[in-house]
């Protein structure tokens, strides 16, 4: 008995599977059980894929989500530095419809009704669900900048924190600044979507402007004590790389950005003035998160249950990605937020056809930035799940950081960038 | 029938192949695996430029990340990743990976 021959009998099962994809794609609906994803970023993309994969094409899968691709945020940095094009950052959800057969909806959820199970999208279309999967992302705190609540200033000062038409907006703005001008940035208190994701960009930024417009300066205006991310190696890439163009200065806290003079005001420190101003306001839950109920943490992230990302305030319906209060140690990525999508997609299976939950779910965190066009610093960590605490803890003795900024991990980070795109969207 | 015969033979050679595996649910530890798709592709079946893990034989799997760990294999970043597993988990993902198609 060659264990090859069990391997084939065993793999009968997922190719009657395959087979069931396409009479599923050709009459959608049917009596399975049906579940309803919300987002189709790293979180919800990654999630309805393997709910189809590992019911065995059984579950019925309805994505919303009202982008018409799924635009990349790690590697949008890399746009706004302009080494990457919006092209390399967008990716089809064709292979989701096509090989997974999920039914994408091109729309947004407007309302969720979790005593009767039913999702309102903006169309007024209703659906069924017997599990909801939120993956909303973060939307910005209301109020943090009352200046951008004038005509247009929202439109001026931008964010350029979801990948989409801010990323390339952000990058044309630098591109049409004279030389000799000031780009300045903030970064908001911790937790927020991506913690190295600030410094990443004032490099990419500086960059730019070693190359192209070598008189002007990237100034980071961090509400934190100190670099959130990295910190160690990002400075020493503003030392070696970068020195006379970025100026790093802590514990800012911006109460509010007057978009016509492109100025930043702070509870303490003297205004800022800038050629481009790109203002990051703290962050929450993405709306229908909160507007639902689930934002359980200071009205502000949803906690859950990590063996299955059920929240832990309405029955029915999980969480994933950036919208959750994170376990310690736990980062707001893209890279968490498709482990997670996998671990309820796992969990949600298991719960419609009564089998058992993983008990002990274990998950890796790895995040590239570049601190150039080519060269690339990580961080690394290994999750686990503890019985005792019920949350995720990282397992000690294991993670860390590049011991310096290298091309080779330029290369592993964008080939990390082609297969998190096919494992979450192909 | 010879088929089930066969499978559950199997079953039995495999469960004592992976030791302290068997106890592990076979989902489960596809849920392992699927933590290592990110960079290394949905069943281990890797887009260009990562190492693809499918169909790799369990042996020389373990053998690398046991390399990893002790550090006698230089990398990047998977000695720090390979730390967060234990033999056993290694072990049993090691196992699914050389079970799917490469």
């Amino acid at each position: 008995m060659k264990r090859r021959q069990w391997i084939q009998t065993a793999s009968a099962g997922s190719v009657l599977g395959s087979l069931g994809l396409l009479s599923g794609c050709a009459t959608p609906g049917g009596a399975g059980p049906k579940v309803v994803v919300v987002g189709g970023g790293y979180g919800g993309a990654t999630a309805a894929k393997y709910v189809r994969m590992w019911s065995d094409y059984g579950i019925d899968v309805t994505l919303v989500e009202p982008s018409a691709a799924f635009v990349s945020c790690p590697i949008s940095n890399l746009v706004v530095g302009g080494s990457k094009t919006m092209a390399d950052i967008t990716v089809s959800y064709d292979n989701l419809v096509r090989r997974h057969g999920v039914k994408w909806v091109q729309d947004r959820v407007t309302q969720v009704d979790p005593d009767k199970r039913i999702v309102t999208l903006a169309s007024g279309a209703t659906l069924p669900y017997d599990r909801l999967i939120m993956s909303p992302g973060v939307d910005f705190m209301p109020g943090s900048a009352p200046g951008l609540a004038k005509s247009g200033a929202a439109e001026k000062v931008l964010h350029a924190w979801k990948g989409g038409p801010q990323t390339l907006a952000l990058r044309q703005q630098l591109q049409a600044m004279p030389d000799g001008g000031v780009f300045a940035m903030n970064v908001p208190l911790a937790p927020y979507r991506c913690p190295p994701g600030p410094y990443e960009r004032a490099c990419q930024v500086a960059h730019y402007f070693s190359q192209a417009k070598p008189k002007s300066k990237v100034l980071i205006l961090d509400e934190n004590e100190d670099v959130t991310s990295k910190g160690p190696l990002f400075k020493k890439a503003w030392a070696d790389r970068y020195k006379g163009i970025i100026e790093y200065r802590p514990r800012h806290k911006v109460i509010d950005v007057d978009a016509a003079t492109n100025t930043f005001k702070f509870d303490f420190n003297d205004d800022v003035k800038a050629s481009v101003a790109n203002y990051i306001p703290p962050m929450r839950a993405g709306d229908i998160a909160v507007k639902t109920g689930l934002a359980t943490a200071n009205q502000r992230w949803c906690e859950v249950d990590f063996l299955t990302f059920e929240s832990v305030a309405v029955k029915n319906i999980h969480v994933l990605g950036d919208s959750i209060q994170i376990a310690p140690a736990m980062p707001k990525s893209g890279h968490m937020a498709n482990q997670h999508g996998k671990t309820c997609a796992a969990a949600v299976v298991a719960l419609l056809t009564g089998k058992q939950v993983n008990p002990l779910p274990i998950y890796n965190n790895t995040c590239y930035s570049f601190v150039s066009d080519q060269d690339v610093i990580h961080v690394a960590s290994v999750h686990r799940y503890d019985a005792d605490k019920k949350t995720m803890l990282t397992v000690p003795g294991s993670g860390g950081v590049s011991t310096a900024a290298n091309a080779l991990e330029g290369q592993y980070a964008l080939a990390w960038a082609r297969n998190i795109w096919a494992d979450s969207l192909a | 029938m010879k088929q089930t015969l066969i499978a559950g033979m199997a079953m039995g050679l495999m469960a004592a192949s992976l030791g302290a595996a068997a106890q592990t649910a076979p989902e489960h530890v596809r849920s392992w695996a699927a933590g290592c798709a990110n960079c290394h592709g949905t069943n281990g079946q890797a887009q260009p430029g990562m190492a693809a893990l499918a169909g790799v034989p369990a042996a020389a799997t373990v053998a690398k990340m046991q390399a990893y760990k002790s550090g006698a294999l230089p990398a990047t970043l998977m000695h720090q990743i390979a730390k967060g597993y234990s033999d056993e988990q290694i072990q049993a993902i090691a196992a699914y990976f050389a079970a799917q198609k490469n």
